[in-house]
């Protein structure tokens, strides 16, 4: 009863504004609600479940003026307008990002066919070059000998290949992107939403538009979702670097003349080179993290194991592919602070 | 008098997002308080007009906020004036291209900085040779004009530290020879000593002057201490909220202040070190019996010692053999008496 006076409320608020007109008889063609449906096959009982104030929603609002859209609408409107713009975005994205599945591709390619005598020793003798850390090293080297045992190292060394490109990918792009930031305050107050955009929405989100986008084959598309999630703290940290530097050092590289290009090169980025490394082992982590929910569209890897221990229910299976998924962070991560904190040392006493 | 090496003219400078349009307020009269008051804006320096000579310390004083770390980053233009003149050899800088600024800030100029400001992940010998290195100096011959430098300063053998490797004192005598390795006529030395401890600032001030006999740099030297100010100026600005107070040979403001800020200034320094013979000679003749000679740059602590606590000692003041004055203990005894307008001497 109650909802009745609410509703013929509403009703008379929408007349007392002149909006009676505009509003049409109900369109027997449209859509039935789920509550019209129970109600017209006698099941529902509206009277008591419905709340005895419903709030002015699009959908209460509907039932009494069918000329105001449902909700359901909006999300229609979403997808409406996705697709019709999908086919331009297509055209444009799709020869643009064309090179990271052939970067990818290759990248798989070398490492599962070359034979792991060579690709082993090679991996670990880059360890080697990049940290100069024996310790470090023989880590490395112990972790991908334990991948062989368990019959994991193929799986290990795809998830590796997938986060050398990714990560290359992303400094490559990230680092200008944050020397541009950090020249302008506009930039950098236009960049930040999307960054934080970026970091904010949860990852299976941004698969939803670029599996419309690229057919789930292409390897592009979890390239570009793992990029677009890992490059975040690459950009943030180079930006905060860059305009951490000293300004006294600055204004000292000005006086004697400096051009833009030389004070570049020469004083903020070897100046903000630590703060630019830090992002660079922060992206590698995301990247790593990416690379679980990635095999969700067809990323190979031991993100597929988890996701198959999820799938069958394979305890043992998901659990030893997830440790598996830490040990490579602890690589990955060693690696790169071992490497960071060799630029250290180039500064004593800091 | 030749033409001067960096003439300032009319220069002006508010501080804040328009500028421009209050100008007109400030050269009507407006003060530094009732701008900032009214319309928000800081000025930051009020009509300054200076000739700086070639060869010579001009001495740039005043306490924070006077603005003369401001003035001195006009003259190469880290900030842009809102109005008026520099001219550096008759040209107004204020015209250059910015490729002419780049290359005036290498060749014609260099800085000297309160913080050092080292670049932290190069070494003292890199940092040294940096004027060249962006001139595009070839590395041979920009490391031994850096080695030789380093030497001139004292820190032969520090060439492949790093500079957090050094002490204050170091640190800043590398941002010495950084400066005269570029080989520019003009030095501009923005608080240079003032964050260094009283001994080393000391000797730090005598490597400079001793630098100047030979190198005839045209020195632009800002302090806010009086004592560092009086040692080293052959001309000195006394600058008071953006606008010039005084300015001189240092004696002749210690001995004819012109206004009652300057001797409040000058009340707490001690002239008997600072005030030379020169400056307080008479050129009269009052007698014939001297007790000795005297250089006229001896200062006036150097008479005192002579006089051996005898009031009636007179001295002949001689320069190059010939006799250009005496002075004599009541002359002395009046000198070191700062003026005070309360006694009303004079």
């Amino acid at each position: 009863m109650i909802l009745r006076v609410i509703m013929a409320a509403y009703e008379s608020v929408i007349k007392a504004i002149g909006l009676d007109n505009w509003c049409a008889e109900p369109d027997e063609n449209a859509p039935m609600s789920m509550a019209q449906f129970l109600a017209r096959n006698g099941n529902g009982n509206p009277d008591n479940s419905d709340p005895i104030l419903p709030f002015p929603s699009l959908d209460t609002l509907h039932e009494v003026c069918s000329s105001i859209p449902q909700t359901r609408d909006l999300t229609a409107w979403v997808e409406d307008s996705f697709l019709s713009i999908k086919d331009g975005l297509k055209l444009v994205l799709d020869p643009l990002t064309q090179p990271l599945s052939w970067m990818l591709d290759s990248a798989l390619y070398v490492f599962t066919t070359v034979p792991w005598w060579i690709l082993i020793p090679l991996l670990v003798l880059l360890t080697w070059c990049v940290t100069r850390r024996r310790g470090v090293t023989i880590f490395v080297a112990a972790v991908f000998i334990f991948f062989g045992v368990i019959d994991h190292l193929e799986v290990a060394l795809q998830t590796l290949a997938i986060i050398f490109v990714c990560t290359g990918l992303s400094v490559l792009l990230g680092v200008p992107i944050g020397i541009m930031m950090s020249r302008s305050d506009r930039m950098q107050r236009l960049t930040v939403p999307v960054l934080d955009l970026l970091q904010t929405l949860p990852s299976f989100v941004y698969l939803i538009p670029l599996i419309f986008l690229f057919s789930v084959t292409e390897s592009k598309l979890y390239g570009i979702a793992i990029i677009l999630y890992a490059i975040v703290p690459i950009i943030r940290l180079t930006d905060l670097g860059i305009r951490l530097v000293d300004r006294d050092v600055i204004e000292a590289a000005d006086a004697f003349g400096m051009n833009a290009r030389q004070k570049l090169l020469g004083v903020e980025l070897p100046l903000a080179l630590p703060n630019i490394m830090a992002g660079v082992n922060q992206t590698i982590m995301m990247s790593l993290a990416m690379v679980v929910i990635a095999s969700l569209v067809s990323a190979p890897g031991l993100g597929v194991l988890v996701l198959r221990g999820i799938r069958n229910l394979e305890l043992g299976v998901g659990i030893v592919a997830g440790l598996g998924i830490v040990l490579l962070a602890v690589v990955l991560d060693r690696s790169s602070k071992a490497a960071l904190s060799r630029l250290h040392a180039h500064k004593p006493n800091q | 008098m030749s033409d001067p090496k960096i003439r300032i003219r009319n220069l002006y400078k508010i501080f804040g997002a328009r500028a421009g349009k209050y100008l007109p307020h400030v050269l009507s009269g407006m003060g530094k308080s009732e701008l900032l008051e009214s319309h928000g804006h800081a000025l930051g320096l009020n009509n300054i007009n200076i000739d700086m000579q070639a060869g010579e310390i001009s001495v740039i004083m005043g306490l924070s906020g006077s603005g003369k770390s401001t003035l001195i980053r006009h003259i190469n233009r880290l900030i842009e004036p809102t109005s008026g003149e520099i001219l550096l050899d008759g040209q107004d800088i204020m015209r250059f291209s910015q490729a002419d600024l780049l290359q005036t800030r290498q060749k014609s100029m260099s800085m000297v900085f309160q913080n050092f400001a080292l670049l932290p992940h190069r070494t003292v010998l890199q940092n040294v040779s940096m004027g060249l290195k962006v001139q595009g100096v070839t590395k041979e011959i920009r490391e031994h004009e850096g080695r030789k430098w380093l030497l001139r300063v004292g820190l032969k053998g520090h060439e492949s530290q790093y500079p957090n490797q050094l002490s204050g004192g170091m640190q800043q005598r590398v941002g010495i020879a950084r400066a005269l390795t570029s080989n520019s006529d003009i030095l501009l030395m923005d608080e240079a000593f003032s964050a260094l401890d009283p001994l080393i600032r000391t000797d730090m001030q005598d490597l400079l002057l001793e630098l100047q006999t030979e190198l005839h740099k045209t020195i632009v030297f800002i302090t806010h201490d009086l004592d560092e100010a009086l040692k080293l100026a052959d001309h000195l600005v006394i600058l008071k909220d953006g606008a010039v107070v005084q300015q001189g040979k240092p004696q002749h403001i210690l001995l004819n202040p012109s206004d009652p800020y300057i001797e409040e200034f000058i009340a707490d320094i001690n002239r008997a070190r600072v005030l030379r013979v020169r400056s307080i000679m008479r050129h009269s003749n009052l007698g014939n019996e001297y007790s000795g000679t005297i250089d006229p740059e001896a200062n006036l602590e150097q008479v005192i010692g002579m006089a051996q606590g005898d009031m009636s000692a007179r001295f002949e003041v001689i320069e190059n053999n010939q006799r250009i004055g005496e002075v004599d203990v009541a002359l002395l005894m009046d000198a070191l008496v700062p003026y005070r307008p309360d006694t009303a001497k004079r």
